[in-house]
């Protein structure tokens, strides 16, 4: 009864007043995004007015100071950095969730799900620090200079596999029980159960994991800003130094006037313009992949 | 009979986000009731702040009920926020320019830039022209200029920082020239990046270099056209890249900002800015 929405929105003053509250909340939430790419937006226009759109693509290259404002080599760094990271990370982290759930006695299963909560805990800072320290002169060693798009991917890796691990662990634990116990049942062995039963059941939350992997990657900045060297350069190889369109913001963001300062912005639009093309693409995709497993 | 139990425990969300509500809006009363009391608001150069942060401090025990923000920015923002009113003092780690001429601008100490090498590099001394040539990628290994068969790692720092426009001015540079293999933001990072490879070479405060080879950090100061890079050189003004650190304000100070300003010329912060490796004002 309680649950009708005629009841909460007539019967009860409190209820009432509690939904508006609600929907008050929720247009807050929603709002403040829509007011961010305004904000955005309207801080970039000067840089789409003074420059145009095209040069930001077409440009030799990027230095603001000289009028120059070619952006895509950024695209390309955060795009290679976030790509390489996902491909490490996706694999091993829903591998780990399934020898966490599956294989891993209970007792190893519960620590060794506490050690990676530990680990999505650590700030990225701290993760920026020892890349710097640490892996930037082991791979200085192998193939100078060091800061590379390398140290980048592998700094990324470690910061999103928590997130990927710990969301796969949380959806294969929402597989109905009856769904192993009828595999069981019909005799399937642990792995062909796993492929064939739990994979596709608990697809849909493995891709959730994913997204926010890369979302997390995209956005990511003080990590690599401290071990990807940030050069401009489209990178040719893993040891090249790249700069990400995160980087760029807050390596020059605080020093930036007038035309530069409004192409920071518009860096910022482009990294929110990437984040919604793979939150579209994630989305499409699980929704296909679904419909699949429905047929 | 539930139905009132049932109102009761939704009412209680209610009540508490009121509240919180309540709460908020006596904490923002509180932060414009603290605006009102003496608070300056000093931004700019990430070479200054810390040294204007102990001031700031210093400046607050012995004069109760004031407050000092310091935020970091760089020297362009500093200037920026003074024009714009955004901070009462803005902080330049470089001299005014012509241009900047209607702002009013006070020297409270001296900073020099220092060529950096790791500690391993047996390298001594550069010339101004291999220094030049390293930058501009023509020079790209050690052995060329005496050293280790060893190739060069450039370390940059990005646009707008002062440093590298002091750097750039002085060996008439344009940063497109520059083959950078890494790009740093601020000292630290550019020390951190140095001491963490033997073929680096890179460019930092003085003070900032200083203070950290005294600490440990495997890093070596070059002098520059023979002048060892010290606080002494600095000091006489006879290191080639060293610079003034200078407070700007947009009209004639006064008030608080006049006193803080007269404070941080006074020899009573001597102590901090030799603590900060920069070299106080000689009077």
């Amino acid at each position: 009864m309680i649950s009708s929405s005629n009841t909460i929105s007539f019967h009860s003053q409190t209820d009432r007043l509690l939904l508006w509250g609600l929907r008050l909340l929720s247009l807050m939430a929603g709002g403040i995004l829509l007011l961010v790419v305004a904000f955005l937006i309207l801080e970039s226009w000067p840089a789409f007015q003074d420059i145009g759109p095209a040069r930001f693509f077409t440009d030799q290259d990027w230095y603001p100071t000289e009028r120059l404002y070619l952006l895509t080599p950024m695209l390309w760094g955060t795009l290679w950095a976030t790509l390489g990271s996902i491909v490490l990370a996706a694999p091993l982290g829903i591998l780990s969730a399934i020898f966490c759930h599956y294989y891993a006695p209970p007792l190893l299963a519960t620590w060794y799900r506490r050690l990676i909560e530990l680990l999505a805990g650590i700030p990225s800072v701290v993760y920026g620090f020892w890349g710097l320290v640490v892996l930037v002169p082991v791979i200085g060693q192998l193939h100078p200079p060091g800061p590379s798009l390398l140290a980048g991917i592998l700094v990324l890796f470690l910061m999103i596999l928590p997130t990927i691990m710990l969301v796969a662990h949380a959806s294969f634990a929402k597989v109905p029980l009856s769904y192993i116990h009828s595999a069981m049942a019909l005799g399937l062995g642990r792995w062909a159960m796993i492929r064939n039963v739990l994979l596709p059941t608990a697809r849909a939350g493995l891709f959730t994991g994913i997204l926010l992997g890369i979302a997390r990657a995209l956005g990511e900045t003080m990590a690599i800003l401290m071990v990807c060297g940030n050069v401009v350069q489209t990178p040719s190889n893993l040891f090249d130094p790249i700069r990400t369109l995160t980087a760029n913001i807050a390596l020059e963001m605080a020093y930036a006037l007038g035309d530069h300062r409004s192409a920071l912005f518009v860096s910022g639009l482009l990294l929110m313009g990437m984040v919604v093309v793979f939150v579209v693409m994630a989305e499409g995709l699980q929704y296909r992949k679904l419909d699949d497993t429905a047929r | 009979m539930s139905e009132p139990t049932k109102m009761a425990t939704v009412q209680r969300p209610v009540a508490v986000f009121l509240r919180c509500l309540l709460c908020v809006g006596a904490l923002l009363g509180q932060f414009s009731a603290e605006a009102k009391e003496g608070k300056l608001v000093i931004t700019g150069s990430s070479t200054m702040a810390p040294l204007v942060l102990e001031m700031g401090k210093r400046f607050e025990s012995l004069h109760p009920g004031t407050r000092i923000d310091v935020q970091t920015g760089g020297s362009s923002r500093g200037i920026a926020d003074a024009v714009n009113g955004l901070a009462d003092i803005g902080m330049a780690s470089r001299a005014l320019q012509s241009q900047e001429g209607n702002l009013h601008g006070f020297v409270i100490a001296y900073d020099g830039i220092t060529i950096i090498l790791h500690d391993s590099n047996p390298i001594q001394e550069l010339t101004d022209d291999q220094i030049k040539g390293i930058y501009s990628g023509i020079i790209t290994n050690w052995k060329t200029v005496g050293g280790l068969d060893a190739p060069i790692t450039v370390v940059n720092k990005a646009e707008g920082r002062s440093t590298l426009a002091l750097f750039l001015h002085y060996f008439t540079l344009s940063n497109r020239d520059i083959k950078a293999h890494v790009v740093i933001g601020d000292n630290e990072q550019g020390i951190k990046t140095v001491a963490g490879n033997p073929h680096a070479i890179g460019y930092v405060s003085i003070g900032t270099a200083r203070y950290d080879a005294t600490y440990g950090v495997p890093i070596r100061l070059l002098p520059l056209r023979n002048i060892p890079a010290t606080l002494e050189t600095v000091r006489e003004g006879t290191f080639p890249l060293s610079r003034p650190l200078t407070l700007v304000t947009k009209t004639e100070p006064t008030g608080l900002a006049n006193t803080f300003i007269e404070f941080a010329r006074s020899p009573a912060t001597h102590d901090l800015i030799l603590q900060h490796y920069f070299v106080p004002l000689a009077d």
